[in-house]
This record gives structure tokens, C-alpha cells and sequence, in this order.
């Protein structure tokens, strides 16, 4: 008798739908996974079925409106694992950028507001549920989703890594692009997982996989500043797809209020 | 006879749509008092955001609007900006990032053709219990998938939120090893993707042709991407200057998403929009093959646009494997940017039809203000008209449950990408 298939579901909140495509961007990958796991609940595969029960649901998307809020409460009760997938559904994402003002943006894109329901903030959703798992990224990708997955069915207690994207750029024996071109780089602050893509294309890693484990923000940032950029710089650097995660939200507080004045 | 029956249909998602959406639909008799596509995809406000951002980070933060067609939404921000900044690329460089939009049009037409649209014309829920039955089609449609997402990767690190492209060229070029082993894949996926047009002819497609207008770019001497004028089905041929003189949006109560039209009208941006413009500067090898096959275009049925998905495919790789037998390039991989003030505004072509963006930055190179419109929202108003005439056509007589699938598929010709254009597709009818 074969193992029985994990029953999975794929959710989607407040979202680019880019990480969802770590399943169908498997190729005939997908069809192997396919033995090994049941997908209950995927709408944008053609699978509807939300109130399914399943053992893992990987939940993509920012919580940012009150159905999202609704949503993801609905998924908890119906899943024995909630993984949350890619940098929206673990920070807030890029459209968390908004928590960070105090003007109301929705009346200064739309002529009537009042068409839209949207939440003042957009936040990760283990802001508002028990996370079991969390797999970072923006987006997360192939190899990170079936590896997870990989060491459930084997029945291991995943670990996703925390490590510094530095050292995976060592590895890869890359240039460093701080140290010769002077250039903004976060990866010594930020987590392992996009295969230090950035550095091997000549440039500065801007942080699509959130802060690593212990990240020494407020040196990297220092370091930034003695490279001559300005405080707003500095403060937008952090401030891109992880802006709600506490250490970079930190750095552009940080940043954000020191001022510059000009003198002759 | 029933003659007064009360339809009331409610479709809380339409599923295989990129994003996620609903309809409703209210008729009395045989006649629609209502239908609205939904659109409620949580706003992102990318357009505020940007606000106050460098151009160098304009392109990372616009990739996120869209996980299927990010290089679109960067791509067009970086021309808008190097039109204002005066930087013109060495053809190389142009004919790189042609190469990778190329890419992402394999890419996202061989996931719409496979995993959306497929199913609806083979008898299937979802691509995933089509796989036990007709594994070659599905793993053929892969195959192409996987080599528009190894061109993107090519020169752009990876698929899903490239990082090769800034405002003045590339990061890096590709390195030969991989340039060659794409160049394989590309050689290898030619074959499939003629028979694949060749099976979207064993298809029983659907003709609900009627009038409506198709934009597009449109170009003399090749199949537009990054490049030509804005030309309308019904005559107008406009320069990116003369958009918003012509194009305008608006709000509605029920959707999140703009709604665009063209001086009053609904039209239709996308594939067969641009097939029907530029047909007659397809390579005419490619020209020869549709046409033994009997396929036509221009023509004005939707139900066609899987076939357009499918040629668009075969050019994309008939001239990707030109692009790549020219040799890998050594030059520079970027030219130097120098910020200016001032406006500027740019159209590429999407994946799913034309985007439209304008910046107005400082002397720094710092947004002020942009506007972004994306395919679907120019869509939505031509989608809802397309479903008010074929709606009626197939007949209101029908169960809600066959209606309910024959508006899905109607709405998946158009591969609606709601996630970018602002989420769902919600059924309701209301018969009374």
C-alpha cells in the first residue's frame, strides 16, 4: 500500500499570484508532486473547494481587507498546517507600504473611495492566526516549495533556513558587490533562498527574502551612510518588500527622521 | 413554455483566472437587466507608493503588480524613463530584452492554454484531473512553459520578479554555457509549439463573433512588443504621447479595478487584438502554416484566441532561435544614465495586451507621480459587453449551472489577470 497523499489547498489573499506559480511553474515536475500530494482547494488550477479539510494549506497574500481577515480564520479551523507562502503573507508584502504613512492612499488613487473596502494596514497573516510554518520569499520558489514539502512526507520536522544570504553568496564564490562597486547590499541582513541572484548580475540585493536570523540592521545601515548615501536612501533601502517586518521597519524609522539640512 | 422565469445565479468564484473575480447576472425572461464583472481584488496602491521612490527601484516595486507578467510592468516603467532621460540602447540590448519578453509570452500563454483554458474545451474541471487522461497535451504545454520561463531566467535571473533589467540595460549578460543550453530548449520546444497550433484545431471553438474594436501596437517591419503606435481597429493611430487624450478611466460601484475606454467605447487589448493589427508581418513560414491548417485571422471571435495564444507562441520561438543563433554577446551590458526632470510616458505589450504607463519625476530621477493601467482594466468594459451579446445568443433558457461555465469560459478567452488589474470571479444571476 502506498503512503496516503498529503491533502493540500493553495490560498490566495491580497496578492501578485507570483508565488502560487511555484506549483505551476513545476513543469513535469508537477506531475511526480501529483502522486504524492492531493490538491483539495487551488482556484487558480480550477479547484474550488474551500472548505475542504486538508493536512497543509499554504496561504499566499497579504491580510488587507476584512474578507481576507475572514478568510484566513476559515482556513485555520480547516487545516492541520497553515504555511504561509512568499513575502505578502509573511510581512504584509510590498503593499504594506502604506503602513507606513498616515494619509489615507485609497483617496488619493481612487476619485470614490467608498467603492473600495480595504483595511488601513496590510499585514502578515500570523498578525492574526498560529502560523505552523512560514516559507519567505518574493517569490518563494520551486525548489524551496517541494523541499518543504519533501520533508513532510518524510516525515520530518521542516526547518526552513534563516541564514544570511552572504554566505550563500560566498559559496558561490560571487564578487562581493559591497565591498567592490560600494553598492547598498542587504545581504547581510537578509535570508538565504533566492540563490544570491542579485550579486551574480552585478548587483546590490535589495531583500526580496526578508530578514535573515539575528540581522545587524543598524551596522549594515551605518555602513550604508559612510558609503555616502543620504537618509532617505537608507530609509527606502529597508523599505521596499519588507517594510512591515520589524528589524527593517526599525531601520527606516531610524532613518526616516534624520534630517538633512544643507550648509554653506 | 417558460416565459417568465426569474434567473438568480451566483458564481462565488470563477476559478483559472489569474487572480481572483465574480459575476453577476440578472434577467428577466430572456431579457439581461444586469451584468457586472466583478472585480475585487484588494487595492495595492502601487501608483502611491512609488511616489517618492528613485528610478533605479521603480522596476523591482513594479514586477510585484503581477506574478505572471512582472517583465511587463518593468519593462515599460524602464522605456518611459529612458525615453525622458534621452538614452537610446545599442540594438544588442534591444534585441536582449526582446529575447526576454519573448520569453514571457511562451510562458504565460503556455500556462494560460494548459492550466485555464484547456480543461474548458476538453471536458475537465482543472488541468490537474486532465493530467491522468491526455498526459502529452499537458506535458508538451510544460515543456513550452519551462522554456519561455528559461529565457527569462536567462537574462533575468529568474522567472517570477526577474533581476537583470534596470533604466539603461541589463545587470549582466548571460554567460555562453547557459546561452546555448537555451538555445537547445528554444530548438527543441519549436516542434511542440506547431503542434499545438495544429491541436487547437481539433478544438470545437465556439463562434459568437460580433462587431467590437481591438487596440494594439502595431509596427512596420515587426511583430510589436516594445515598440510602434497605439492603432485602433476603427482607424485612430496614436503616438504614447496621445493616450489619455483618447483612452480614459473611470470607476464603477462594483468593481476595484478601473474601468478604461476608448473615446466613450469598450475594446479589447491582448493576442488576438495584436494578431488581427500585425498578421501580415508574421514570418511568412509561420503565415503558410496557420493558413494550411485553415486558421484566419484577422476575425472578430474570441473563442479564437487560444489559437492566437498558440501562433504567438511559434513566433515567439521562431524568433527567439533567431535572436539566439546570432551568438551570445560580449559587449557592455548597460549605458551610463544621467536623471532628468520632466514627464514621460511609454506602451509595451503585455502577455495579455497593451500597458500603459507615464511618470513625472524630479531632477533626481524621484517619482512624483505615475500612472500604470494594465490590460484587464482596459478589458473589463469590452468582457461584460462580449457576455451581454453572447449571454443572450446561447440562450437564458439554459440551467444556471450551464450558464454559469459558458460565461467562465467567454470570460477565460480574455485570460483575465485580476490580480494586476486590482481579485475574484463571483457568479450571481438573478432571474426575476
Amino acid at each position: 500500500m502506498p503512503p496516503s497523499k498529503l491533502a493540500i489547498a493553495i490560498h490566495k489573499l491580497t496578492s501578485c499570484s507570483g508565488c502560487q506559480l511555484a506549483l505551476l511553474n513545476q513543469g513535469i515536475g508537477l506531475l511526480d508532486l501529483l502522486e504524492q500530494v492531493e490538491i483539495k482547494h487551488f482556484i487558480e488550477a480550477g479547484i474550488n473547494h474551500f472548505t475542504a479539510e486538508v493536512d497543509i494549506a499554504f496561504v499566499e497574500g497579504s491580510v488587507s481587507t476584512s474578507e481576507d481577515l475572514e478568510r484566513v480564520q476559515h482556513i485555520r479551523q480547516r487545516s492541520k498546517l497553515v504555511v504561509s507562502i512568499g513575502a505578502c503573507a509573511t510581512s504584509g508584502g510590498i503593499q504594506a507600504l502604506r503602513n507606513l504613512s498616515d494619509e489615507n492612499w485609497l483617496q488619493a488613487v481612487y476619485a470614490k473611495p467608498e467603492f473600495v473596502s480595504s483595511l488601513q494596514h496590510s499585514t502578515g497573516i500570523a498578525e492574526h492566526i498560529k502560523v505552523d510554518f512560514e516559507l519567505w520569499g518574493c517569490p518563494i520558489t520551486v525548489s524551496q516549495l517541494n523541499h518543504f514539502i519533501q520533508q513532510l512526507l518524510l516525515g520530518s520536522k521542516p526547518k526552513p533556513s534563516g541564514e544570511k544570504l552572504c554566505m550563500d553568496c560566498k559559496r558561490q564564490q560571487q564578487v562581493c558587490v559591497l565591498v567592490t562597486q560600494q553598492a547598498p547590499c542587504l545581504g547581510p541582513v537578509v535570508r538565504t533562498g533566492c540563490g544570491a541572484i542579485c550579486p551574480t548580475f552585478g548587483r546590490a540585493c535589495y531583500g526580496c527574502f526578508g530578514p535573515s536570523e539575528q540581522p545587524n540592521c543598524d551596522s549594515l545601515a551605518n555602513r550604508f551612510a559612510g558609503l555616502g548615501l543620504m537618509p532617505i536612501e537608507i530609509a527606502q533601502r529597508f523599505a521596499a518588500i519588507h517594510s512591515h517586518s520589524p528589524p527593517f521597519k526599525d531601520q527606516y524609522q531610524r532613518w526616516q527622521t534624520i534630517h538633512v539640512r544643507e550648509v554653506e | 413554455m417558460n416565459n417568465k422565469r426569474t434567473i438568480k445565479l451566483n458564481v462565488p468564484f470563477i476559478t483559472r483566472l489569474e487572480g481572483e473575480g465574480a459575476l453577476e447576472l440578472s434577467a428577466q425572461g430572456d431579457t439581461i437587466e444586469k451584468l457586472h464583472l466583478k472585480i475585487f481584488e484588494p487595492p495595492r496602491l502601487f501608483e502611491k507608493f512609488l511616489e517618492g521612490k528613485s528610478y533605479k527601484d521603480v522596476p523591482d516595486l513594479n514586477a510585484r503588480i503581477c506574478g505572471i507578467c512582472p517583465m511587463a510592468y518593468q519593462l515599460t516603467s524602464i522605456q518611459a524613463i529612458e525615453r525622458l532621460f534621452g538614452i537610446k540602447l545599442p540594438k544588442q540590448l534591444v534585441q536582449l530584452r526582446r529575447l526576454m519578453n519573448l520569453g514571457e509570452w511562451i510562458q504565460s500563454h503556455a500556462l494560460h492554454i494548459h492550466f485555464l483554458a484547456a480543461p474548458d474545451f476538453l471536458g475537465f474541471d482543472s488541468a490537474i484531473h486532465m493530467a491522468k487522461q491526455h498526459p502529452e497535451i499537458l506535458q508538451r504545454g510544460m515543456r513550452l512553459q519551462e522554456t519561455g520561463n528559461a529565457l527569462m531566467a536567462l537574462l533575468g535571473g529568474r522567472s517570477v520578479h526577474p533581476v537583470g533589467l534596470q533604466v539603461g540595460g541589463f545587470g549582466r549578460l548571460p554567460e555562453r554555457k547557459r546561452w546555448d543550453t537555451v538555445r537547445t530548449l528554444v530548438d527543441n520546444a519549436l516542434p511542440d509549439a506547431k503542434s499545438l497550433i495544429a491541436w487547437t484545431t481539433t478544438l470545437e471553438l465556439p463562434d459568437y463573433s460580433h462587431e467590437f474594436i481591438w487596440v494594439s501596437l502595431k509596427h512596420s517591419k515587426q511583430y510589436p512588443i516594445n515598440g510602434g503606435k497605439i492603432a485602433a481597429s476603427n482607424g485612430l493611430n496614436l503616438t504614447y504621447n496621445s493616450y489619455d487624450k483618447h483612452f480614459h478611466e473611470h470607476q464603477v460601484p462594483h468593481s476595484t479595478a478601473f474601468y478604461s475606454l476608448l473615446n466613450g467605447q469598450d475594446y479589447l487589448v491582448g493576442p488576438l487584438a495584436r494578431l488581427n493589427n500585425n498578421y501580415r508581418i508574421l514570418p511568412s513560414a509561420i503565415k503558410k502554416y496557420v493558413e494550411s491548417l485553415g486558421i484566419r485571422f484577422p476575425n472578430q471571435n474570441m473563442f479564437t484566441s487560444i489559437q492566437a495564444r498558440a501562433i504567438e507562441i511559434y513566433f515567439s520561438l521562431y524568433e527567439a532561435r533567431k535572436i539566439l543563433d546570432k551568438g551570445c554577446p560580449v559587449e557592455a551590458p548597460y549605458v551610463t544614465v544621467t536623471p532628468k526632470a520632466g514627464t514621460s510616458c511609454f506602451c509595451t505589450e503585455a502577455p495579455r495586451g497593451m500597458i500603459y504607463h507615464r511618470y513625472q519625476l524630479d531632477e533626481e530621477g524621484r517619482v512624483i507621480r505615475c500612472t500604470i493601467i494594465p490590460p484587464t482594466s482596459q478589458n473589463q468594459a469590452r468582457i461584460e459587453q462580449d457576455l451581454k451579446y453572447s449571454v443572450k445568443k446561447f440562450g437564458l433558457n439554459h440551467s444556471d449551472q450551464t450558464l454559469k461555465f459558458f460565461c467562465e469560459k467567454v470570460i477565460r478567452n480574455y485570460d483575465p489577470c485580476i490580480s494586476c488589474s486590482t481579485h475574484f470571479l463571483d457568479f450571481k444571476i438573478l432571474r426575476s
